[in-house]
């Protein structure tokens, strides 16, 4: 027997345990293209952060380079969705990451950070730990609107909305109360106080329109006020930030409307991104296209990879995949009643509601119904599940 | 991964960008930037750890996202934003020393010394990666089975904590997973001892799988049942050898008991002479070289494929499958010592690779012997298979030798 034999013989039981791994090869030619990064060393962006980078390494001890850096790697990964930067953030605040009381920027971007692994309970912990020192700190008090909305505890959201009131422009001030008058009841008057805020502040910042225009829009969508919705969602696209969060919710929009063929159009060339690739796999499937499989594929290989390191994050798109695109009733329950407990919001209680129904367990469907009751939030399409669910015997 | 909540917080940062960018000086232009690249599957950084134990035997593979290792040591040496594998093979010196400083394994509290191999490439949902063959070397050697593990994993543990090492450990016929992180960067593995039909079952295994990668051991035994379905009609005394190659002299044999009876005879005598020595070596009682013992093996095949074409032995084809037989069982003890031998299991390790060995041996007889049967009418296995095939495999065989015998590399295989 000669030497590779037994080298394979050694090997193969552990390629074989490797799952995770599809078939490791050799790459034919030096200049194979093997991965692209997201910018070129020479982007101006790039070498912003190195020099950001750099000014940190030379004194990893001092609180405003690290913050400075951090706040950079934070941006990044709202602006570009990869979770990497997450980690970049953290290793920049590593000396202060674990103590009890980290100076006051460290502890807000600390909140923003734990938030991203749904720790909404220390992260609320560390931002009124900064209010309660500093009631003037403009951010704390958003990040903490933020967070109750996602927790569905309204009153405390608009108190937060009240405190930022006095502390920001009124573009902002008029936004944070409306998202909760319209997860609360009164749909029409924060749809109203919306178009308003946003016609007499023509020249407010395109990332403050941007925001205002998607809940306005988002508003209208619940209402059943399709074109106003429509228009909205247009008015935000065509400001051409190019944000993910947009795109995803007209996409819902579109879908909902029957219009597979606009998403595909939409969404083209954005398979990278896990949420987009959702809608994409959902809008294929509409539309009867072949990619359907490919795509639907390449979302169950990346939850999987998730799953791997214990990540349940993402437990609503997990839901949404299994239940439209696998067509498991029974595990996209589990997966969206997870959910639910951590998140409270509108699509977080249609994708329970759906769930539910699929699934033709109606006992499951409570902690939505029960939410929807105690918020009075209209929404066309939760009220419709929510009957379609009191039919089920 | 995007998660839900970070949906809604990431439009509030949209937001407070904008209104914060007075008091930070954040240029807008540089979300819009970003927000316009996005190219890149929204995963956390992981890498993919799998350890195999197979007695003594400590080997692995790890897969480490390219991005990652660019962010660690720099990969995109012409900074145009492409690593390509020009590139990264140039720093694998690099990679495998940056990795290699940052996994520890102890094996029942030894340090063991890895050693990485050379590089491959794998795709995973979020990119690329560089894919590290693994080796260990632990003091004590083949002491016997490794009972426990300790792995220490600090992998980019400064540059992101959010990083998880995805460990996948397979050990006594199971595998278990575990998640390495800065909370969890030390963990222990009590592999414990593999129950004793457990063991069996793993060493009878890998006696199956021996015999089948084998090809030396397969294609000597293959020569030498070639002519079990036919039978010499030609000229006997010293006219014999020249009409040797004459199909008319060769006639299939009328019925398969006399083809089986051959086979049996040939199989009974490999196996009892390789059984005898794989227990002497393995006992320590006889040892031989293995660069001679592996070079005649190859000779072995040489002489049983061109004892089809040029006569020499017959008849006596049984006498050949054990005294040839006999170096076989050293080449079959060195694969096990190799594999480790399970200390206090010496015996059991030892049957069960052997019968590993037989049924292996076996299961390839049982799919020789009807094609050979079912074809001995014809003039193709009569002539093209005894002859050319017989002629390829010495040829083969040949090179094998040469490469044991003189130290060289001619196949690639």
């Amino acid at each position: 027997m000669s030497c590779p034999h037994r080298l394979l013989a050694a090997l193969l039981p552990a390629l074989a345990i490797c799952a995770a791994s599809a078939a490791p090869f050799l790459p034919a030619a030096d200049t194979q293209v093997l991965e692209r990064l997201p910018a070129r060393a020479s982007d101006p962006k790039v070498q912003e952060l190195q020099a950001l980078r750099q000014a940190w390494r030379q004194q990893p001890g001092d609180v405003d380079r690290a913050v400075r850096l951090a706040e950079r790697y934070f941006d990044a990964v709202a602006a570009e969705g990869d979770p990497r930067y997450i980690g970049y953030a953290q290793a920049a605040l590593a000396p202060w990451w674990a103590l009890p009381a980290p100076p006051a920027a460290v502890r807000v971007l600390r909140a923003k950070l734990l938030q991203f692994d749904h720790r909404f309970i220390e992260a609320l912990a560390d931002l009124d730990a900064v209010l309660q020192a500093d009631p003037a700190h403009g951010e704390a008090w958003a990040w903490r609107a933020a967070i109750h909305m996602v927790r569905a505890d309204y009153a405390q959201a608009r108190r937060s909305c009240e405190q930022l009131a006095a502390l920001a422009p009124p573009l902002i001030a008029v936004a944070c109360t409306a998202q909760v008058d319209a997860a609360t009841g009164r749909a029409e008057a924060a749809a109203g106080a919306l178009r308003n805020a946003l016609s007499s502040a023509p020249g407010a910042d395109p990332a403050q329109r941007l925001w205002a225009l998607t809940r306005l829009a988002e508003t209208e969508e619940r209402r059943g006020a399709y074109p106003a919705a429509e228009t909205a969602f247009r008015q935000a696209l065509a400001l051409n930030l190019g944000d993910v969060y947009l795109l995803a919710a007209y996409a819902d929009f579109l879908l909902d409307r029957n219009r597979p063929a606009e998403v595909l159009t939409l969404l083209k060339d954005r398979t990278r991104v896990d949420v987009l690739l959702l809608r994409l796999a959902l809008a294929a499937q509409a539309a009867g296209r072949p990619e359907r499989e490919a795509w639907a594929r390449s979302l169950g290989a990346r939850f999987d990879a998730a799953a791997l390191r214990g990540d349940t994050t993402h437990r609503k798109e997990a839901s949404r995949y299994r239940l439209t695109l696998r067509g498991q009733p029974d595990q996209a329950l589990a997966l969206a009643r997870e959910n639910f407990v951590e998140q409270r919001e509108p699509a977080d209680a249609r994708i329970l509601l759906e769930a539910a129904l699929a699934a033709r367990q109606p006992a499951a469907a409570a902690p939505a119904l029960a939410w929807m009751a105690a918020s009075g939030i209209q929404s066309v399409a939760l009220q419709a599940l929510a009957a379609r669910i009191k039919e089920l015997p | 991964m995007t998660a839900p909540a970070r949906s809604a917080a990431r439009a509030w940062l949209a937001l407070w960008r904008g209104w914060s960018q007075s008091m930070w000086h954040l240029p807008l232009a540089c979300l819009l930037f970003w927000a316009s690249g996005v190219a890149m599957a929204h995963k956390p950084s992981d890498s993919y750890l799998s350890v195999s134990v197979q007695g003594s035997q400590l080997s692995g593979q790890w897969d480490i996202a390219l991005r990652d290792l660019d962010f660690a040591i720099g990969l995109d040496a012409d900074g145009n934003g492409d690593i390509t594998w020009g590139e990264l093979r140039a720093r694998h010196a690099d990679i495998a020393a940056y990795a290699q400083a940052r996994l520890l394994l102890q094996a029942d509290g030894q340090a063991c010394e890895l050693r990485i191999g050379t590089q491959l490439v794998d795709e995973h949902t979020d990119g690329a990666y560089s894919v590290l063959p693994l080796q260990w070397a632990c003091p004590g050697g083949a002491g016997g089975a490794v009972r426990s593990l300790a792995l220490e994993y600090r992998l980019f543990a400064d540059l992101d904590p959010q990083h998880r090492g995805l460990l996948k450990l397979g050990a006594g016929g199971s595998t278990r997973t575990a998640v390495f992180g800065p909370a969890a960067a030390r963990q222990q593995f009590e592999l414990g001892q593999a129950s004793g039909w457990q063991q069996f079952i793993d060493y009878a295994r890998e006696g199956v799988w021996h015999i089948w990668i084998g090809f030396d051991h397969i294609l000597f035994l293959l020569s030498l049942l070639l002519p079990a379905v036919l039978v010499w009609q030609g000229p006997q005394g010293p006219r014999r050898g020249a009409a040797w190659g004459r199909a008319v002299d060769w006639q299939p044999v009328p019925q398969a008991a006399q083809a089986l009876w051959d086979v049996l005879r040939v199989v009974t005598a490999f196996t009892l002479a390789h059984s005898i020595t794989l227990t002497l070596a393995t006992l320590g009682v006889v040892s031989l070289p293995s660069r001679a013992v592996e070079a005649t093996i190859a000779a072995s095949v040489v002489v049983a494929a061109l004892n089809n074409v040029f006569p020499l032995f017959s008849g006596r084809r049984w006498a050949v499958a054990f005294g040839f037989g006999l170096i076989h069982g050293f080449g079959f003890a060195s694969v096990l010592a190799d594999l480790g031998l399970p200390q206090g299991a010496l015996a059991l390790a030892l049957v069960g690779f052997n019968l590993g060995v037989e049924a292996g041996q076996l299961a390839i007889v049982a799919v020789f012997l009807p094609v050979a049967y079912a074809l001995r009418r014809t003039v193709l296995y009569r002539q093209g298979v005894r002859i050319a095939g017989s002629l390829l495999i010495a040829a083969l065989a040949g090179v094998w030798f040469a490469e044991r015998a003189f130290n060289l590399k001619l196949l690639p295989f």
